[in-house]
């Protein structure tokens, strides 16, 4: 039994490391705060420190996610009046989201996906349009905006059942191409304008107004905080359940070698069809909240490019590993927000960091762990 | 349909399927020697259309107003900076991940080929915006009663057949084309032949990607604008050509390339509101033809070995 020192030292740490980044505003500062967790990052590759801290988190797990969630909820009370602040926050957790959507497809079942910021854009567009139905109630919105997600994707079933590899990913690539463009063309989707969002609410709760219980006052974005943090919650429980279970291991042979797999008797597009649809669920679902948040969505927040940071969120992480899905998310995210010389360049510097990790570490920075397959202690 | 306006659609794709069979023609000539998609083949065309552009504005600053100079110097400015870019991808992204999982190969070209394109956007000098490019070819033409047949489309299409011609009979004809056919058919072989594998690849890159540059200039003069993400529409619907005429299929490249010109062309006659769904239609067209045909009319160079 290894101690549980270990994750609530490194829990403390990151909080408290979040929390400066996120509260920062001198330009030099986040600079140096972002130079300090990369050499720390650096320092962690190379002492092999996390080999022992990785294991310490496995033998704790519950206890980590517990710590996990803790820490946001933390972090959200020190910054409660902090707007910008916890809507970066929230971003995080809702690109984590979608971007555990695409993990079961990229990650477990092989199944490329180039659309990533489509199938997020599908689950804003469609909240955006059933929210002027009326005695809707928003709860459902946000899931019916990762049922169209669903739906629309399984469009693309089809010829990525019939395809692999490279002509699956010209499927995807096109798919996202062809999204953006009809939106931009179609004006009864707002047109390059967009579309506007009511405000969201669900049961009593308003989202837009500030929060205040009794003597406690904070920024209306903790409630959708809250709303992300139970997804992430949802969403990272279900990718988890599923890689442990036995449709994991069916999902990895799936991915490792289809022949093999059929040999088998597994049902290769059964799978497929599954975690193909289940990501673009997760995806969708994120892109609703995503689009509620902000109350305002148009064509260019999905464009190809906005696919390709999900995709370089998921190579940067370690492709498979939800804890490397979050942590990559933070750094994509928060790196050009906070930075704001590096805002015009993001694309290009994350592109760089993706050929770099693909040519020197093509497991990324936390590289998926070997399954365990006798029974965990 | 009035004749002219027949021979006006017709002459539309004609153009139209030059520019993608050309940029095929690159895909297929890929995997022919190394068995991989190089996925920045068309942000290497946008590049070279824009270093054309840049040659261009040097030499008009410089004083130099004849067409008779500017072309010629345009397109092989264009060519070379492609020729480098396609060699320098292959060697510097492509070859160390020839081994790699196929994922990990089509990940690293397409960003690599972000990274170009981006590069052109943020520092090409107005990049965020489509840049005007000039007319370097006369305009006037002939008329057939209503048909206005201009020159430089005829000269464009008659320079991009040339060029065809020509891969052809470098493929066909000369000890490189030889050892480019070699490679493709065997690297293992090849290389016990005494065949220097790395120069045949950047070499096959080299050229696949000053062809494809003709196609980024033609694609300027014919628009007469180009902008950073031509080369994201560009290269996906030649690939698409390509796989429609088999991958690593020369002759099926070409096919490919005019069959899916023919198509968008239909498309935008056929269909009333396909005119401002241009490009919906056409990635739509890609989508379903991967979907009746995934492995292309002509079928792939080999099968797979289990």
């Amino acid at each position: 039994m290894k101690s549980a020192a270990g994750p609530v030292l490194l829990t403390a740490v990151v909080t408290v490391f979040a929390w400066l980044i996120l509260r920062a505003e001198s330009q030099g500062e986040i600079a140096l705060l972002f130079a300090i967790a990369i050499a720390a990052g650096v320092i962690a590759l190379r002492t092999r420190l996390l080999a022992p801290l990785g294991h310490a988190l496995d033998a704790h797990e519950g206890f980590a996610q517990g710590l996990a969630v803790a820490a946001v909820a933390v972090l959200a009370l020190l910054l409660r009046d902090d707007d910008f602040a916890l809507l970066l926050l929230v971003r995080v957790l809702i690109i984590t989201v979608a971007c555990l959507g695409l993990n079961v497809q990229f990650g477990y079942a092989g199944v490329v996906n180039f659309a990533g910021a489509s199938f997020f854009g599908v689950g804003g567009y469609t909240a955006a349009v059933l929210s002027r139905v009326a005695g809707l109630p928003d709860w459902i919105i946000l899931f019916a905006g990762g049922a169209a997600a669903a739906i629309i994707g399984s469009v693309l079933l089809l010829p990525i059942l019939r395809t692999r590899g490279h002509y699956a990913a010209l499927i995807t690539i096109a798919f996202a191409l062809l999204f953006r463009t009809f939106l931009e063309v179609n004006d009864s989707l707002g047109g390059p304008q967009g579309l506007k969002l009511p405000e969201m609410v669900i049961g009593p709760f308003h989202f837009n107004e500030p929060v205040a219980i009794a003597s406690f006052e904070g920024s209306f974005y903790l409630r959708y905080l809250v709303v992300a943090l139970l997804l992430l919650v949802l969403a990272f429980g279900v990718v988890q359940r599923l890689e442990r279970s036995w449709i994991g291991v069916t999902l990895d042979a799936v991915r490792l070698d289809e022949t093999a797999a059929a040999t088998f008797g597994l049902n290769i597009a059964r799978w497929k069809i599954a975690s193909f649809t289940l990501g673009n669920f997760i995806t969708g679902v994120a892109g609703a909240l995503s689009a509620f948040m902000i109350g305002f969505i148009a064509p260019n927040n999905y464009t190809f490019a906005e696919s390709l940071i999900f995709v370089s969120i998921l190579l940067l992480g370690g492709i498979g590993n939800p804890w490397g899905v979050a942590l990559a998310t933070s750094v994509v995210i928060l790196l050009p927000e906070k930075l704001q010389i590096l805002q015009e360049y993001r694309f290009l510097i994350f592109a760089i960091l993706v050929v770099l990790v693909l040519l020197f570490r093509p497991v990324g920075l936390l590289p998926r762990p070997l399954r365990r397959l006798v029974g965990r202690t | 349909m009035s004749p002219s306006l027949l021979a006006q659609y017709v002459m539309n794709g004609a153009m139209l399927g030059m520019m993608y069979a050309l940029v095929a023609v690159g895909f297929t000539l890929f995997f022919g020697v190394l068995d991989i998609i190089q996925f920045a083949h068309g942000d290497v065309v946008a590049a070279g259309a824009f270093a054309g552009l840049a040659a261009w504005t040097l030499l008009t600053a410089a004083g130099v107003a004849s067409p008779a100079v500017l072309l010629p110097v345009v397109i092989l400015v264009a060519a070379a900076a492609t020729a480098l870019l396609g060699a320098l991808v292959a060697r510097f992204i492509v070859l160390p991940v020839k081994s790699a999982p196929q994922l990990n190969v089509l990940l690293v070209t397409l960003m690599g080929g972000t990274v170009l394109r981006e590069s052109i956007r943020l520092f090409y000098p107005g990049g965020s915006q489509p840049q005007l490019f000039p007319a370097l070819l006369p305009t006037s033409g002939w008329n057939f009663g209503d048909f206005h047949l201009r020159f430089d489309n005829v000269i464009l299409l008659v320079c991009g057949a040339l060029l065809i011609a020509g891969t052809h009979f470098l493929i066909n004809r000369t000890r490189l084309g030889l050892a480019i056919r070699a490679v493709a058919q065997d690297e293992e072989t090849a290389r016990t032949m005494g065949i220097d594998f790395k120069r045949v690849v950047l070499v096959t890159f080299a050229l696949g990607s000053a062809l494809a540059a003709f196609a980024g200039v033609m694609d300027g003069l014919y628009y007469n604008e180009v902008f950073f993400g031509m080369g994201l529409l560009l290269g996906v619907i030649g690939f698409a050509a390509a796989i429609l005429g088999g991958l690593g299929n020369l002759y099926g490249a070409i096919v490919g390339g005019f069959l899916f010109a023919a198509l968008q062309t239909i498309g935008a006659v056929a269909l009333p509101f396909a005119s401002a769904y241009k490009d919906v239609f056409a990635f739509g067209v890609v989508i379903i033809l991967m979907a009746l045909r995934p492995t292309g009319l002509i079928g792939e160079r080999t099968s797979e070995r289990v």
